[in-house]
């Protein structure tokens, strides 16, 4: 697969402040990448510098191999960027302020007003054309946004917080409509909403007090989530010794009167030999399943490292 | 690109009230002052005895019209400039112009141009004014045209310093007053040192640089004044932009 884009040690520091720290990243076309992180953990920032609007104290960014500090028009002309703060002259309409952002754009003449129908269309917008953009509701705004970001076909599609804001219907519907642009286009959407990147993304990035800490797939993240841990449903249960002198168990944890979670060692857990154990020690075992800890969980486990 | 930019606003003074009000009371001042100077030259002219005391249709409607025209512009501009960058901080609506394919220099000098190209407008309209004399009168285009052309270098100087001003805060209203009170400062500057025409202060006034034009002379050193002045506070206005993008 091309790479669209690549990021190398990524640095920023405002002042005596680093607020990303030798981050580094590549993207291929046709991909989503979440970006997660908790508030101020340089989200934000990281894709200012992605985009162009703040230089990077160290590292470099590539935008299909050209280097947006050395060429910085032709680097912009292939990203499309919705800030956290959509930035929309509210005194137009929408048609008005997509045909300016297609003219800065660099979409030739010819094709602007196609490029605009088809933004329009992609975001649900169609129909609203002619209102100004300051009577629209939030979330009619915030497509606006995404329109203004998609309408020169760029190859990457940079979206801050998109879906904030906004109502539960509208959310599946951008969402919808990020996974669509991220079919053609690649796509790096930040967001605090963790399920959200479980919906939308191909891969994830957690970055935490501007570092890096953890970077893969979905399947690796749930991975992560899965653990080593087993939920157990049992009438008599045994006391942690009694266990650990079976198996490697590092911790048990009673959940209430008769759920019990079992920490092991080891992510392979024997399941088998954990039943017939229970079988011969008549421990009244009535449920077993792994236990999933809670996207929460692990970005709480990630983050506080 | 510039002329995208510069598109951009001229649109955005007109979707907004701002700039229909502020051509709507410029216009009705010209207006105004030009009835006065036509109204009046008779008057004065046939009170004027010796011969030298006479003057031409052009110059004594052309003083009245000029004169005023310096002076309102010097409100109207900061009126008109202090939203071109202060606003987009204040709406948070940089990232868009940052994140196009343009660069910096671009978005500052197609900003100087939308607003300079809005200004030409009221410029355009007096000299066409001023033509209308034409009609009754034999009269010196060349002292309108010398006017005319000073009158664009020095709203472009007092549009130069609004897009400065707008560009360091994020309250328009604060851009407006400040660009103001520099532009005055300039402006008069030369009147308060008047005794000592050679000193430095009186030199660098734009108003003693615009008298010129105002006779009728259209001369190279003084546009060399205004261009060096204009180019100096729009390569402020693209090092301040500059420091966002570095600085953050």
């Amino acid at each position: 697969m091309t790479k669209t884009l690549k990021a190398t040690q990524l640095t920023r520091r405002f002042g005596p402040n680093t607020a990303v720290n030798n981050v580094s990243f590549d993207l291929s076309k046709g991909e989503v990448l979440g970006f997660l992180g908790p508030n101020g953990a340089g989200k934000s920032t990281t894709m200012r510098m992605l985009t162009g609007n703040l230089a990077p104290t160290e590292g470099q960014v590539e935008i299909c191999g050209i280097n947006i500090i050395e060429d910085p028009k032709s680097a912009k002309a292939k990203i499309g960027y919705l800030p956290e703060m959509r930035p929309l002259y509210k005194e137009f309409k929408v048609n008005e302020f997509l045909k300016i952002a297609a003219k800065l754009h660099n979409v030739p003449n010819k094709k602007i007003n196609e490029s605009i129908d088809t933004a329009m269309e992609k975001c649900g917008l169609t129909h609203m054309r002619d209102r100004l953009i300051e009577n629209l509701s939030n979330g009619y705004q915030q497509r606006v946004g995404i329109a203004q970001a998609i309408i020169h076909n760029p190859e990457i599609v940079i979206l801050d917080e998109p879906t904030v804001g906004l109502d539960p219907i509208q959310i599946r519907e951008i969402r919808k409509l990020i996974k669509d642009i991220g079919k053609e286009h690649s796509v790096i959407l930040s967001t605090h909403i963790l399920p959200e990147v479980e919906i939308v993304c191909d891969r994830v990035q957690i970055i935490d007090r501007g570092n890096l800490v953890f970077h893969g797939s979905i399947e690796d993240l749930k991975q992560q989530r899965r653990g080593n841990k087993l939920l157990v449903g049992m009438k008599k249960p045994p006391t942690l010794k009694k266990l650990q002198a079976l198996f490697d168990v590092v911790k048990l944890e009673k959940q209430d009167d008769l759920l019990h979670i079992i920490q092991f060692k080891s992510m392979d857990i024997d399941v088998e030999a954990f039943i017939k154990a229970s079988i011969k020690e008549k421990w009244g075992l009535f449920q077993i399943s792994p236990h999933i800890t809670s996207l929460e969980d692990t970005f709480v486990q990630l983050t506080n490292q | 690109m510039i002329l995208n930019i510069a598109m951009k606003e001229i649109k955005s003074f007109f979707v907004t009230p701002m700039g229909w009000i502020i051509i709507a009371l410029i216009t009705a001042a010209f207006g105004w002052n030009y009835f006065i100077g036509v109204n009046n030259y008779f008057e004065v002219m046939s009170g004027a005895i010796r011969p030298a005391e006479r003057v031409g249709v052009t110059i004594y409607v052309g003083q009245t019209v000029y004169g005023s025209a310096s002076f309102l512009m010097l409100f109207a501009v900061p009126l008109l400039s202090m939203r071109l960058i202060s606003e987009e901080r204040r709406q948070q609506t940089l990232p868009f112009l940052f994140s196009a394919p343009i660069s910096i220099i671009e978005i500052v000098l197609g900003k100087f141009f939308g607003l300079f190209a809005f200004l030409a407008i009221m410029v355009l309209y007096i000299f066409v004014m001023l033509s209308t004399l034409n009609i009754w009168a034999d009269i010196d285009f060349g002292y309108l045209i010398a006017n005319t052309f000073g009158l664009f270098l020095l709203v472009g100087s007092f549009a130069a310093i609004g897009i400065y001003f707008s560009s360091l805060t994020s309250q328009p209203i604060i851009a407006a007053i400040l660009s103001f009170i520099f532009a005055v400062t300039l402006f008069i500057l030369e009147r308060y040192f008047a005794s000592q025409p050679n000193h430095w202060f009186s030199y660098i006034s734009l108003m003693k640089h615009f008298q010129t034009f105002s006779r009728g002379v259209i001369s190279s050193k003084d546009i060399i004044y205004f261009i060096l002045f204009i180019s100096t506070f729009l390569v402020l206005t693209i090092r301040r932009l500059d420091a966002d993008r570095l600085r953050g």
